[in-house]
């Protein structure tokens, strides 16, 4: 038998790991941290909402499935929207070392600002925007946050084309879109699909944040709720929530990476 | 007038402590139809030659004309079959030419590229891999792609940078065939570089040396009067042969060669240090490191 492997290990061996951290968690809930909820209270409180995930009782009373189809609605426009300004800015630092001299220091300083700095921020600039405000300041967060992966790691594709492929251009005389589209494109898309990925993960990060922040309906602004009233078992549920969502969206999107970076 | 003139060209590059020179005064003219082989050492400026005659490089002094016309930037007239093959690995054998001859006879109908597109893959006897990716191929089909394609775009004249110089040893025979026959068939003007005297002469009307570097030049033009078709297996049997080889290659290893080579090419290595087993071992089982006192100098008179 091979060392460490056996018929269904992938299954069992990820179970067991389960299973340890409920058995921690059962002990700290008894023990240390009295105030958290024990597995089966959790599940206990959470019944109702995991077993008819599509109810809606009331704005901030749904299904669980509900909220997660308000927050990926929300992700969805961030998203596209950072994807949208992200590639052809990455597309312009790879290409003209002007344009990255004069903006990457820019970017550097931009980077490492928190999601709950930038909400904040969001708010002000469409406080005018009267109903809709919330949801572009919210917007605004996420596309400014899931921005960077995608520009850095375009402009690095773009930098790490080779120049054989460049000549190749040249000798054939390519157009400068012709380029772009036949060379340029297809080179940089594994370097894409990374940032691609790290971007995704970081807007359904922000989209919690922003989420709890303003109060909208969705996973974020429910566990915020629910901390607030004080039931701490639904606090849990969201995390448990957020996690498989966020899991199962990683794994999408590499599927989508293999099927068209087939390279 | 020469269909290709190279008239006092040279070139160098910029360095950490001045310019590098790395071609000095080359002076080439090549007929229409001619095949041309350039041999000389690695690093010597073969490649930067055949970027300026590509025109993917200006040269610092000097022209380079084509039919008259001084050459500026590159073109499809000018044919290049890269080292590195420079497929384009997304897509597959058929797209790479197509992709060539879409781009040169745009006013073709649909039909007559693929027709043009196929008799090329016919040529160089790939049919069978047409929809292959380059990554699925081996080293001399993804060269035979990239002939392929040089000879789609119906170039006036053929460069050829080291072809198959990373191939082994067994295939560069193949391909060498390859080439000559393609060649008799479409009788373009070639110039080859290779680092291969054997290749030179076994394909080329004259066979040209390259100097070593820096500041490399071209040494006197030494025309092949074997007759075609060239049988490698017969060729060693020809004096004429042997006398072509060895004065080739005594230009290249004595006048040719006086200067040693300069080979700038950044190595990376591991970083492993080697382990001194003349040192004795010390505590915790390990080398001792040198003493000062047992350093020693030695001079050695060259």
């Amino acid at each position: 038998m091979k060392e460490g492997k056996f018929k269904l290990d992938w299954l069992i061996l990820p179970l067991l790991g389960a299973m340890a951290v409920l058995l921690v968690w059962q002990i700290s809930s008894a023990t240390w941290a009295k105030e958290l909820p024990s597995p089966s209270e959790t599940w206990a409180k959470s019944k109702e909402y995991v077993m008819s995930p599509f109810a809606k009782r009331g704005e901030m009373d749904q299904g669980i499935l509900r909220f997660t189809w308000y927050s990926l609605t929300l992700v969805a426009k961030g998203y596209a929207i950072a994807l949208l300004i992200g590639v052809p800015l990455g597309f312009m630092l790879g290409l003209s070392k002007i344009f990255s001299k004069t903006f990457d220091p820019l970017i550097q300083v931009l980077r490492p600002v928190s999601p709950l700095a930038w909400l904040p921020l969001g708010l002000v600039l469409f406080l005018n925007a009267g109903k809709q405000a919330s949801e572009l300041g919210a917007l605004f967060t996420i596309a400014i946050c899931a921005m960077w992966p995608t520009v850095l790691n375009t402009a690095m594709g773009v930098r790490a084309v080779p120049q054989d492929y460049l000549n190749v251009a040249k000798v054939l005389k390519l157009s400068r879109t012709k380029t772009l589209f036949k060379v340029l494109i297809p080179a940089t898309l594994p370097y894409m699909f990374t940032g691609f990925r790290l971007s995704l993960g970081i807007a359904w990060l922000v989209i919690v944040a922003a989420e709890m922040l303003t109060g909208r309906p969705g996973v974020g602004g429910f566990l915020w709720q629910e901390y607030n009233a004080l039931i701490y078992e639904h606090i849990i549920l969201c995390i448990l929530t957020i996690g498989v969502v966020g899991f199962v969206l990683d794994r999408l999107m590499g599927l989508v990476e293999k099927r068209v970076s087939a390279v | 007038m020469a269909f290709l003139e190279l008239k006092n060209v040279s070139k160098s590059y910029a360095a950490a402590g001045g310019p590098v020179q790395v071609l000095r005064d080359i002076n080439l003219s090549i007929e229409k139809g001619e095949f041309v082989a350039i041999v000389g050492y690695s690093g010597a400026g073969k490649s930067t030659l055949l970027s300026i005659i590509a025109g993917l490089l200006r040269p610092d002094s000097g022209t380079v004309t084509l039919n008259d016309l001084e050459i500026t930037e590159p073109g499809p007239d000018r044919g290049v079959v890269f080292q590195n093959y420079s497929l384009l690995p997304w897509l597959t054998v058929h797209e790479n030419i197509y992709l060539a001859v879409d781009q040169l006879f745009p006013n073709w109908a649909p039909a007559k590229k693929e027709q043009h597109t196929a008799r090329h893959i016919e040529m160089v006897n790939l049919t069978r891999a047409r929809d292959k990716k380059p990554s699925e191929l081996s080293g001399g089909m993804r060269q035979r792609v990239a002939v392929a394609r040089a000879l789609a775009m119906d170039p006036q004249i053929l460069l050829m940078d080291e072809p198959l110089g990373a191939l082994d040893a067994l295939t560069r025979g193949t391909l060498q065939d390859e080439i000559a026959r393609i060649w008799s068939e479409a009788r373009k003007t070639v110039v080859l570089i290779t680092n291969d005297v054997d290749e030179g002469i076994l394909l080329g009307d004259r066979i040209i040396p390259l100097t070593a570097g820096p500041g490399a030049t071209l040494g006197p033009s030494i025309p092949v009067n074997l007759p075609r078709p060239r049988d490698r297996k017969a060729i060693n049997h020809y004096p004429e042969f042997k006398e072509l080889r060895r004065t080739v290659v005594d230009y290249l290893l004595g006048d040719g060669g006086k200067r040693t080579a300069v080979v700038t090419k950044k190595l990376v290595l591991p970083d492993i240090e080697p382990e001194d087993l003349s040192r004795p071992m010390g505590i915790w089982n390990r080398r001792r490191p040198v003493r000062r006192s047992e350093v020693k100098r030695e001079t050695i008179h060259l």
